[in-house]
């Protein structure tokens, strides 16, 4: 029994780096629209355009490393039409959010029909786990290569935001547009970039999705990752560091179905499968409060208004 | 003739955006080098072309129409519902069971028993998200998405594990419905009930919006929830009903969907009808008489995608590619709505201006 406890925790461990890679790009990249003050909810079908683009370009080139620069430039091209068509009067955010998830997730399939067989080669993985003689450490260490640059945006946003001119200027375009506006910041110019950068950071954990981690082209391969990205930043508050510790929690928590099926433990697979969610949920209802706003909330946010 | 123009110039930004979206899915189609006009042509007839394929293309508006009202009611006191599909699935689900609980009862007690657990499995469902942003602030887009995603993963635990036939090898399913059960076509039409019940439920709600008491609040809450609550308007109890009321309405879908087309509750029940129910919802600028136009052609949209996929050889998700444009343009369209409205105030001023 404890010999399978250890297996279990192995497999949340090593989970929470390998489920958890996707959720860390997806959420800096709303991290980023959001201290604009817009909200990007189309993320999830930029997830899976940025997939299977990655994938098709990874199979096209033989080179990974091209099928993720290429799947962030869908996401660059697909968050710039979320930030000009949201610039448009009258055009809600959050309802071309929607409809940029059901439009990326149809162009997906659509134009990924024929690499849905054939073998695309994958990103590789570095070998942390070579100290240990148990082959369960050495698989579990085999940390993709994304993940440290995940951590190094991480820090750097951290860095950014706080440091620099620009990061000041995001901040204040999406706390007090009136204010930016006054000291002639572009305030527009500023969230279309920001939206565009956002699309492009979720595009690449699309591509983490098909070229790593479960690491081929299918049409089930999102489960929302999206989707639960938007609320994993309001749970982070908005904090690149919070993003990368939400990413990992919520990592472990969807490795938790793979894990149980691997000791043996079959009942309520599906359930399991959906913890990420109820997580998800349970840490809104947690964190939010009706009539109060959060510390550290954009003031220009319309999803917490 | 000013008023009728004035009428018309409402509808202009949905013709435009609708116009545009074929103009790019057509211009989508020739980069792939697919002859644009053949395919639209294609889509028209694979929709309305034949008896067959207006029957399908009327059976798939039928759900269409109450997963939109999913997403009407709900808006129309200011909240944004993108969870239909759960509430579908659940309610869907609900019906199933009660064919399960007890397969002797005679049809005339077990449907309407099936219409209302389906109804108050959704309903719940939905009314749950509204309940969590009203009392906790829980962002209602994200929520009901949220839940949706969980009542998936219910409704696959519950039809793989403790509701399974054990005679559905290949695709679990519930039991299937007794002999009798099975809810009958429209008298001339090869389309099943689930179609009128639909369009009668967007009339109704097009009627209680337009002419009740409690509609005319539910619109005051969504135009201003500060200054409904001023006047002493009970808001939580009138959001929380919408979103009760529109659940109810996707569960109800579920259960036609068991109950007049499947014949037993199974991931047949899972496609796509939540989601284009946003669109459909969105296309009728939250009207609940325009859903019923709407949900006819998004539904004629999601017929024709068989005979692309036969003729063309395109992928299935031609249809979706549409409808993604389809949506984007309608939102992108809004922005000229503001001029329109300018134009629309021309119009209803008086002919000669009065001399000073």
């Amino acid at each position: 029994m404890s010999e399978a406890l250890v297996t279990l925790a192995i497999g949340m461990i090593a989970g929470a780096v390998r489920v958890g890679t996707p959720y860390l790009f997806v959420s800096l990249g709303e991290c980023i629209t959001e201290k604009s003050g817009r909200v990007n909810l189309g993320l999830e079908g930029i997830l899976v355009s940025g997939a299977m683009c990655g994938y098709a370009v990874s199979y096209l080139t033989q080179s990974a490393w091209i099928g993720v620069g290429c799947a962030a430039g869908v996401g660059l091209m697909l968050g710039l039409l979320h930030g000009l068509a949201c610039s448009l009067p009258r055009v809600n955010d959050i309802a071309f959010g929607i409809a940029l998830m059901l439009l990326g997730t149809g162009l997906a399939f659509f134009l990924g029909k024929p690499y849905i067989q054939p073998q695309a080669p994958q990103l590789p993985s570095l070998a942390l786990g070579a100290w240990s003689g148990d082959p369960r450490w050495q698989s579990a260490l085999a940390v993709n290569a994304l993940f440290p640059i995940g951590i190094a945006l991480a820090l750097l946003l951290h860095w950014g935001l706080r440091s620099t001119a620009l990061g000041l200027a995001l901040r204040l375009v999406g706390d007090h547009e009136g204010t930016a506006r006054a000291l002639a910041y572009p305030v527009l110019k500023v969230r279309i970039a920001a939206t565009a950068i956002g699309g492009a950071f979720a595009g690449v954990g699309g591509a983490y999705l098909s070229l790593c981690y479960p690491g081929s082209w299918s049409e089930g391969l999102s489960s929302g990752q999206g989707i639960m990205a938007v609320a994993l930043v309001i749970f982070a508050r908005w904090r690149p560091l919070g993003c990368l510790a939400a990413a990992l929690l919520f990592g472990a928590a969807g490795a938790l179905g793979p894990a149980l099926q691997s000791i043996g433990v079959t009942w309520g697979y599906h359930l399991f499968n959906a913890v990420p969610y109820a997580l998800t949920l349970g840490i809104m209802i947690a964190s939010s409060r009706p009539r109060q706003t959060l510390a550290g909330t954009p003031g220009e946010l319309s999803l917490t208004r | 003739m000013r008023a009728v123009l004035r009428a018309a110039l409402g509808g202009l930004p949905t013709l435009l955006a609708v116009l545009s979206a074929l103009a790019m899915f057509s211009a989508f189609l020739e980069l792939h080098g697919v002859p644009a006009t053949e395919a639209l042509q294609l889509m028209v007839k694979g929709a309305f072309g034949s008896a067959f394929a207006f029957a399908n293309t009327l059976q798939r508006a039928a759900p269409l129409m109450l997963t939109a009202l999913c997403v009407v009611l709900p808006a129309r006191a200011g909240l944004i519902i993108i969870g239909g599909e759960g509430a579908l699935a659940l309610g869907g689900l609900a019906a199933g069971s009660i064919a399960m609980a007890a397969p002797s009862l005679s049809p005339t007690i077990a449907l309407p028993l099936m219409a209302l657990a389906g109804a108050l499995t959704g309903g719940m469902w939905i009314a749950a998200s509204g309940a969590l942003r009203q009392w906790r602030g829980v962002n209602e887009t994200i929520g009901s998405l949220l839940l949706s995603y969980v009542a998936i993963a219910l409704f696959n635990h519950l039809v793989e594990g403790a509701l399974r036939d054990p005679a559905s090898l290949n695709k679990p399913s519930t039991p299937p419905l007794p002999a009798g059960w099975m809810i009958g076509t429209l008298p001339g039409l090869d389309t099943h009930w689930g179609f009128a019940v639909g369009a009668l439920f967007c009339i109704a709600a097009w009627v209680f919006m337009r002419w009740s008491v409690p509609g005319f609040a539910l619109n005051v809450v969504g135009g201003n929830a500060q200054a409904a609550r001023l006047v002493g308007l009970p808001v939580n109890a009138l959001i929380v009903g919408a979103c009760f009321a529109g659940g109810a309405a996707a569960g109800l879908a579920g259960m036609f969907e068991v109950a007049a087309v499947q014949g037993s509750a199974n991931a047949s029940l899972l496609s796509g009808y939540g989601t284009a129910g946003i669109l459909v919802a969105f296309a009728a600028r939250q009207n609940p008489l325009a859903v019923i136009v709407c949900a006819i052609l998004v539904g004629g949209i999601g017929a024709s995608g068989s005979l692309l996929q036969r003729r063309l050889d395109l992928p299935d998700a031609a249809t979706l590619v549409l409808q993604g444009l389809i949506f984007a343009n309608l939102l992108a369209w809004e922005a000229f709505n503001g001029r329109i409205g300018r134009w629309q105030l021309q119009l209803s001023a008086p002919a000669e201006p009065a001399r000073v």
